[in-house]
């Protein structure tokens, strides 16, 4: 006998004082808890936002669309970062005025290569206000799950309003599960020393956001 | 479980010598009040946790009512989106299917992200055995494994140990590992996070292999989730070509849209953030990003048999959020090693004698390590009745009955040496059968706990020859509840 089929005939054993349940699963359940806590304006949620991501330490700014680029080269010449990773579908307009080279992530690059790198920037799939979260999905502007992991300074762009909602089971119903998921919650962080937190141990120290408007 | 805690004194002895160790204590009281304390106050912004905790509760018992389905379900989807699954009766099975997988793969070393299933099972001695070595990635283990030391907390393992002794721990050891400490580190958190980072990282980058566990996998869409903080997690699950998960049969669940659930009880129960920094989503393979084989190894080990207890199978609802440790007087003062498994505190007291039978002295021992105060069952995200499930195993210490063990029916004898709990158990299960006596029997205890003695008399004095009463509290839990929260129950 496989183990597959011992594994599985033990479970049905074990089951054997189950009487047949005929609902439909989400009958069966019941989902008596809320979709989002409390009422907010759209303006409101994306305060929450920012005030959650803060908490967490993560770095805020907000933006207009035409002030990105400027934004972007501030933040990473105060950083010091020579040379910034971009994925491939990253908006061009939101890195023109940047200095410093960017490196293009490829598939042939090795994680060494990453690692020499300071900076990446990204865009988001979707951001959570309830929670301080951002989520990563793997599209163009935000590159493989590797960019953002590596560097030690990642700079990530929020659309506002329309990437934003306000909780979790409002973002789990935007996101794609077959797309490979990052959710980030203010940066790296760990608490394993007598419960002191000390941000970043492997992944990056410094999480700045930028919340822009009016971006297409 | 095997290959771990062979030898380990039964609890009582174990809590013993803890409990003699002023440092050992001094940080676990330190670590659980600040996390208690926290997670009240993340549990408070959510005006609907008694329906998130009912919904968790319903999610769980449903999946464990339908295990067999939900698991072919899972196995599918996982083939479908390019991983390939294996299953494992036991810890031995598991090991060498891991085993032989990382040969395949001609490594000699594996970078692990921290999973209580690989630790139930030995998988980092079967693998040494086999000439492979594993590194732990995450600090806490980090520390643990360069200290040759156990885990004893679910999420901060290396709680029982302060900033000096881990400065000394690096210094010593990462040098036999790998990348040596930085000369002149001193012990402040920061700078032992960045020897931690440094060392790690030349490894990291060099792996093809990663093993993980999973907090959740969900049957409907083949997607593994793994909750963590510190980016060691998606290190491990992003740079190796090769994935090997090692995950327990009862992380299932149905759908996607269960995780709804799980992601806001789940960090807030667990170290009281509104959402734990990192958190790893994936489906099978997925091209140019990430490893490109994908391997889930779903482990048994005892589960089986748990689920064939109508009382105890409530245990498989655990998502391992270790709030019930942080809550429970009894772990606070005897601390994770005396449970002498990797299930420690009042989820460990009801898993492991079922995971792994009571036929050991530690295992038989569990079940009373616990004064059933009921604090475990009320921040329970998923409304696992510990105490009931302690009572009940207890009888079965007790006076023996039937049970299952790997897959076959037994009748367990009474434990010999438990005469006295016997008699225990019987007054518990009246007291809990009375819960009007057990209150006023609280209230008493604690309006005359200074007259307590540290032994029982008469025939409870065998029982205390090994174990020291605990002390009684100034004012029951339930009062307590009732004072401070002025009844309302935030918690359920
Ligand atoms: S038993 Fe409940 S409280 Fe304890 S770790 Fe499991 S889920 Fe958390």
């Amino acid at each position: 006998m496989s183990s597959r089929e011992r594994v599985l005939g033990r479970i049905r054993r074990a089951l054997a004082d189950v009487t047949p349940d005929g609902r439909p699963y989400e009958e069966a359940v019941g989902r008596g808890y809320l979709r989002e806590h409390g009422h907010r304006t759209t303006e409101e949620t994306v305060e929450l936002l920012a005030e959650n991501l803060a908490d967490y330490r993560a770095i805020v700014h907000r933006a207009d669309a035409d002030d990105v680029r400027m934004l972007v080269m501030r933040l990473l010449a105060r950083r010091g970062s020579q040379e910034m990773l971009v994925p491939p579908g990253l908006p061009p307009d939101w890195l023109a005025a940047a200095d410093p080279v960017w490196i293009h992530d490829r598939a042939a690059s090795t994680p060494q290569q990453l690692d020499r790198v300071g900076s990446v920037v990204t865009g988001c799939a979707v951001a959570i206000a309830e929670t301080g979260t951002i989520v990563l999905d793997g599209s163009p502007d935000q590159g493989r799950r590797r960019i953002s992991l590596i560097p030690d300074h990642h700079i990530c762009v929020v659309r506002v309003p329309d990437q934003v909602v306000s909780s979790v089971p409002q973002a789990l119903e935007r996101l794609d599960p077959t797309r490979p998921l990052t959710w980030i919650s203010g940066p790296s962080a760990t608490s394993d020393i007598e419960l002191d937190r000390v941000e970043g141990v492997h992944g990056p120290r410094t999480l700045e956001v930028i919340l822009v408007s009016g971006a297409a | 479980m095997s290959g771990t805690f062979v030898g380990m004194p039964a609890f009582p002895e174990a809590a013993r010598e803890a409990v003699g160790n002023a440092t050992l204590r001094g940080n676990l009281r330190h670590a659980t009040h600040t996390i208690r304390a926290k997670r009240a106050r993340a549990v408070a912004e959510l005006s609907d946790w008694a329906e998130l905790r009912e919904a968790g509760r319903r999610i769980k018992d449903h999946t464990l009512r339908h295990l067999d389905r939900y698991l072919e379900q899972l196995e599918e989807s996982v083939t479908a989106a390019g991983g390939t699954v294996h299953w494992a009766a036991d810890a031995e099975e598991a090991n060498r299917i891991v085993t032989d997988l990382v040969r395949a793969t001609g490594e000699s070393e594996v970078v692990k992200v921290k999973s209580m299933a690989t630790q139930e099972i030995g998988l980092n001695e079967a693998l040494e055995a086999a000439g492979i070595r594993a590194y732990e990635t995450d600090l806490a283990e980090l520390i643990v494994q360069l200290g040759k030391d156990r885990p004893s907390h679910i999420l901060v393992p290396a709680i029982h140990r302060n900033r000096g002794e881990i400065r000394d721990i690096f210094t010593e050891e990462m040098g036999t590992w790998g990348r040596p400490a930085p000369e002149g580190l001193t012990d402040t958190p920061a700078e032992l996070a960045e020897a931690a980072r440094l060392h790690l990282r030349e490894k990291f980058l060099r792996a093809k292999v990663g093993i993980s566990g999973a907090n959740f996998m969900v049957a409907e869409t083949g997607t593994l989730v793994v909750v963590e903080s510190e980016g060691n997690g998606r290190m491990c699950l992003t740079l190796p070509e090769t994935l090997i998960s090692v995950v327990g049969i009862e992380k299932v669940v149905p759908s996607w849209r269960d995780l709804e659930v799980f992601l806001q009880t789940l960090p807030r129960s667990s170290t009281a953030e509104r959402m734990n920094p990192y958190t790893s989503m994936w489906t099978g393979t997925t091209d140019g990003d990430g490893p490109s084989t994908f391997h889930l190894v779903l482990l048994d080990n005892g589960r089986t048999d748990t689920l064939a207890d109508t009382v105890g199978r409530q245990a498989l609802r655990c998502i391992r959020c270790s709030a019930c440790l942080n809550v429970c007087p009894v772990y606070e003062r005897a601390g994770g090693h005396a449970y002498g498994s990797v299930y420690p505190g009042p989820i460990g007291a009801i898993l492991s004698p079922q995971l792994r039978g009571t036929a050991s002295e530690i295992d038989a021992s569990l079940p009373y390590a616990s004064s059933l105060c009921g604090a475990c069952y009320e921040v329970c995200p998923v409304a696992i009745d510990i105490p009931e499930v302690l009572v009940h195993l207890r009888e079965r210490v007790a006076e023996g009955g039937p049970a299952v063990r790997q897959g076959n029916r037994v009748l367990l004898k009474p434990a010999k040496g438990h005469a006295a709990e016997r008699a225990a158990v019987r007054a518990a299960r009246w007291a809990l059968a009375h819960p009007a006596a057990l209150r006023t029997g609280q209230r008493l205890a604690s309006r005359t706990r200074r007259l307590h003695p540290r032994t029982l008399p008469g025939p409870g004095r065998a029982w205390t020859g090994t174990r020291d009463l605990p002390p009684v509290p100034a004012e029951p839990f339930r009062d307590w509840w009732q004072r401070t929260h002025g009844g309302k129950d935030t918690s359920k």
